[in-house]
């Protein structure tokens, strides 16, 4: 019922709408087309100003009311962020004056030249000068915008420093994996056709690799940094392509299945600093999904944990590595799950083995 | 309007005697309405169905907004339409993201592409560069065909079992390759790659007949730097589209056999729904350098008709030369030849070399310069004018001033460093938007208004006009400035529930706002469409030849162009197009032949 209420008063409103609007050309030609016209002339001219001073006064209220809501500018919580928070202020101050100049420009003319018995109109084709003018102008504004930018995305692109700790990042629908190369500094090597999540090996790891014995794996967990200490994250996806987003470090890297990517910083401020700052005793640095990867895209959320040193070694360890886990669970090792035959790769999926009936395949797919 | 009945004049007395060029063939509702080879109806139909297009798929963002902004609320009505894509009244993700996809797809290339382009290319390049119809009427009634076919299999896409495409308009592999990956890359995405395969096709016949007219079917006088700025823009439109489409096909016929034959151009080292993909060695970054190779000129594609558009209506209606004409033309080539040079700024964090992305960040930052200069050229253009405020004129102006809003956050994107932080998030969804579906809007809104006349020999009513406009203006500022913030809190795109996140779940009621605005802003639209249609018929009957006061050729035909567009000869052109308020005359039509005393321009 109140739906079809709600129905009725739109339909309601749009007829009345319509009505005089009708009815209003009739009363134009009544009273004089040319009077009406000038007079609706006016009001629209009004308007326009109207509009101008409302939306300077519109653009300072969507400030004041989410101002406060956004990533506040000078507060990156990593040295590669502060570099793209500088970035911002400097495009923010150069684009503002085009702005504010522009727009007042527009409807201030638009205004102060409304059709006018008063007034005639100005034959002005063309100015060499002025165009000349508007054009070196802003291509000196953007060559600084340009210049500083490539400075910085070179800065942050650029190789890791040596001492950078390195972490993997596996993000597949709907999860992220983390993967610590543990003592020996060194990722084992792996391939995505041993994955086996029934048997420890998510990753896909080649047990017979032995830089893989202490590899850590963490994954429903957060990722643990060193406050200060550079670190350099290799970035894969298992299925389609995800994004590693960091918004408070102000970062961001795809991942891309069959194609390995990195990004690195230096977290400059614990977890226990930005609870602190932001005033918010839930704050925790959070771990995006920045590229559409499917139906549970906006729950593909981690979560990262900046601490000293101290607090990281505490917690490394605790950890035990991933090979290690997966020797001491019951089942015997069967890895490879089946594969799809080429063709189609939109059929419907083949039926996964049960790891029990699993013959003597076991070693034989662990391909290099 | 003593010019216009001194041009009737003139051309009835110059008509020479000769051959008729008026051809009396028998003409059948089939061969007028349906089947028709006469730019003008084939202007029509591709307005017609891009309005109906547009209606989907604003009606698609009501939906989605619906979620994003009240995102605990049911609302047993959906489950009433939609079943189980919206069980229990909430819009499911799945159902989510197909609206989404088919939101920004059927908006970008089914409206804001060939009812933009297709629209008004056809209506005004013969009837402003003075021919009869375009070079083959018949591929140009093919391209509308096409697209019609295009359409039908698109729309039969959302009643599939699986639904439709669901991977974002983009549809980057190997979300679209994998049916295994999401429900709506089943047979949804075969059905969109065979649509827009039509699609391309269709902007192809289109495109050529567009380029080869305006080369070799302009009346005499008409040199190229004589023409109007519309059929410039249109030019390299042409240019831009029939050099870049071909490449998205190409893209998505490799993306069909990684589907279905087993190739791996897009896929390598995938593990998906608990199986091992043999395929390897593809990269998925290929797809993204062919699909965007498209995807930026299709930007340009949809912008540049507009702002050929929205100068020549703000000349007329400021009774003022378009201010800098070669200025504009020069800044329409560099943006056409730019446009070429950009499209990996949509890549700069898909781990692409850096030397790369810092030539692709100063290319793009140098596209903003032509497209300053333009927005300078507007602003000098109303000043010192005399301005006449019809909806169209309006609107123009309305298209200038979103156009710098969206146009201005684009150099923040552009901006490699910046993009890092802001990409994939709600801020680039401020800045498509604003640029795209707001300023591309406003100019086709604008166009329609204008040339209603033209189109139909009646005006659509003003009252409702102006309605359009304010309220369009005010709700599209208001729905898509907050969002810039929204981003730069880092937002994601692409997210219905933020509500888990403690990053971002700050924004509820702007959320609540901005759907409202949304609601509001769609029913308008609706009132528009209503404007249109009833005003085809019902509509206030034009009495004068030349209702705007014009300088071009279009406005030389009789009210009702029939067939062949002129009764005589072709009118032939002595002049520019924007003698507007020169030696204290209102006007000075193109076909007038320059006077002993006329001052030199």
């Amino acid at each position: 019922m109140q739906n079809f209420l709600i129905f009725a008063i739109l339909i309601l409103g749009f007829i009345i709408t319509f009505q005089i609007a009708r009815a209003s050309e009739f009363v134009s030609v009544i009273r004089g087309e040319e009077k009406t016209r000038k007079q609706t002339n006016k009001i629209n001219a009004a308007l326009l100003l109207v509009f101008l001073i409302v939306g300077l006064f519109g653009v300072y209220w969507a400030h004041h009311t989410l101002g406060d809501k956004i990533l506040k500018l000078g507060s990156s919580a990593s040295d590669h962020g502060i570099l793209v928070d500088r970035m911002l202020k400097y495009t923010i101050i150069a684009t503002g004056l085009v702005f504010f100049g522009t727009q007042i420009l527009l409807f201030w003319y638009s205004f102060k030249y409304q059709e006018s018995d008063k007034r005639t109109v100005y034959y002005f084709p063309h100015n060499n000068k002025l165009e000349l003018l508007w054009t070196v102008v802003p291509a000196i504004v953007l060559t600084i915008l340009i210049g500083f930018g490539i400075v910085y995305w070179y800065r942050i692109t650029g190789a890791a420093p040596e001492n950078a700790m390195q972490i993997e990042v596996t993000g597949s629908q709907f999860k992220w994996e983390f993967r610590y190369p543990g003592k020996d500094g060194v990722f084992g090597k792996k391939y995505y056709k041993n994955i086996d999540e029934a048997h420890d090996n998510p990753l896909g790891q080649i047990w017979e690799d032995a830089a893989n014995h202490d590899d850590i794996y963490v994954s429903g967990q957060p990722m643990h940094l060193v406050v200060g200490k550079p670190v350099k994250l290799i970035i894969g996806a298992k299925d389609v392509i995800h994004s590693v987003g960091l918004p408070h470090f102000r970062l961001k890297m795809d991942a891309v299945p069959g194609t390995p990517t990195t990004l690195w910083f230096t977290p400059i401020k614990t977890t226990k600093d930005m609870i602190k700052e932001t005033g918010n005793s839930k704050f925790v640095y959070e771990i995006a999904c920045d590229q559409m990867c499917g139906a549970g895209h906006t729950g593909m959320r981690g979560e990262i944990i900046v601490e000293t040193q101290e607090e990281y070694d505490q917690w490394m360890a605790s950890q035990k590595s991933k090979y290690a886990q997966m020797k001491a669970s019951a089942a015997p090792a069967a890895p490879a799950a089946a594969t799809v035959a080429p063709g189609d790769s939109t059929a419907a999926p083949a039926s996964v083995k049960a790891p029990a009936d699993t013959a003597a395949a076991a070693k034989d797919s662990t391909g290099k | 309007m003593s010019d216009t009945l001194h041009i009737q004049h003139e051309v009835a007395s110059h008509g020479h005697s000769g051959e008729p060029h008026v051809h009396h063939h028998k003409e059948t509702f089939v061969s007028k309405y349906i089947f028709s080879m006469d730019h003008k109806m084939i202007a029509k139909q591709f307005l017609v169905t891009g309005i109906i297009w547009a209606i989907i798929g604003g009606l698609f963002s009501v939906l989605f907004r619906l979620q994003l902004g009240f995102p605990d609320q049911s609302f047993p009505i959906l489950e009433t339409f939609f079943g189980r894509w919206a069980e229990g009244g909430k819009i499911k993700p799945e159902f989510y993201y197909a609206l989404t996809t088919m939101h920004g797809t059927v908006l970008i290339f089914f409206v804001l592409t060939a009812g933009l382009s297709g629209t008004f290319a056809n209506l005004l390049i013969p009837l402003q560069v003075g021919a009869r119809d375009m070079a083959s009427p018949f591929m140009n009634m093919l391209s509308f065909w096409f697209f019609f076919a295009a359409s039908i299999v698109m729309l039969s896409s959302l009643f599939t079992q699986t639904g439709p495409a669901a991977g974002g308009w983009t549809v980057y592999p190997p979300l679209s390759a994998l049916g295994l990956a999401s429900q709506g890359s089943k047979s949804g995405m075969d059905l969109w790659i065979i649509a827009m395969t039509l699609f391309v096709a269709s902007q192809l016949l289109g495109g050529l007949n567009y380029i080869s007219t305006i080369l070799n079917m302009r009346t005499k006088g008409m040199s190229m730097t004589r023409m109007p700025l519309t059929i410039w823009a249109i030019l390299f439109t042409a240019i831009l589209g029939v050099l870049s489409f071909p490449v998205l096909l190409s893209g998505l016929v490799l993306l069909m056999f990684d589907r279905h034959l087993g190739t791996s151009f897009y896929l390598s080292d995938i593990f998906v729904a608990g199986q091992a993909l043999p395929n390897e060695g593809g990269s998925a970054i290929l797809y993204q350098h062919l699909f965007w190779f498209l995807g930026h000129p299709e930007v340009y594609i949809i912008i540049l008709p507009t702002m050929g558009l929205a100068s020549e209506i703000l000349a007329i209606n400021s009774r003022k030369p378009i201010f800098g004409y070669m200025a504009m033309i020069a800044s329409l080539m560099a943006i056409c030849v730019l446009a070429f040079l950009v499209w990996a700024h949509h890549m700069f964090v898909t781990g692409l070399n850096p030397f790369l992305g810092s030539v692709f960040v100063l290319l793009t930052l140098l596209i903003a310069i032509p497209s300053a200069i333009k927005v300078f050229n507007w602003i000098t253009t109303i000043w010192r004018g005399s301005i006449r405020f019809t909806p169209a004129m309006l609107f123009a102006i309305g298209f200038v001033s979103i156009f710098i809003s969206g146009g201005l956050t684009g150099i923040w994107l552009g901006n490699s460093t910046i993009d890092i932080h802001l990409h994939d998030t709600m801020f680039v969804i401020a800045h498509f938007h604003i640029v795209m579906g707001v300023s591309a809007f406003f100019g086709m809104f604008a166009g329609i208004y204008h040339w209603f006349p033209k189109m139909f020999g009646r005006y659509m009513n003003n009252t409702l006009g102006y309605i359009h406009f304010w309220v369009t203006l005010v709700c599209a500022y208001l729905i898509f400035w907050p969002m810039h913030y929204q981003g730069m809190a880092g937002m994601p795109r692409r997210y219905l529930d933020k509500s888990s996140w403690v990053s971002f779940s700050q924004f509820h009621s702007l959320d609540a706002m901005i759907t409202v605005a949304t609601i509001i802003a769609f029913s308008v639209q609706l009132m528009f469409v209503f404007n249109y249609f009833y005003s085809m018929y019902k509509g206030r009957r034009v009495r004068t030849q030349n209702p705007w006061g014009a300088t071009t050729l279009e406005w030389t035909t009789p009210i009702h162009p029939g067939h062949g567009n002129w009764d005589g000869e072709i009118p032939e052109v002595h002049r520019w197009a924007y003698d507007y308020s020169k030696d204290g005359r209102d006007f000075i039509p193109q076909t007038e032949p320059v006077g002993e005393n006329e001052s030199a321009h």
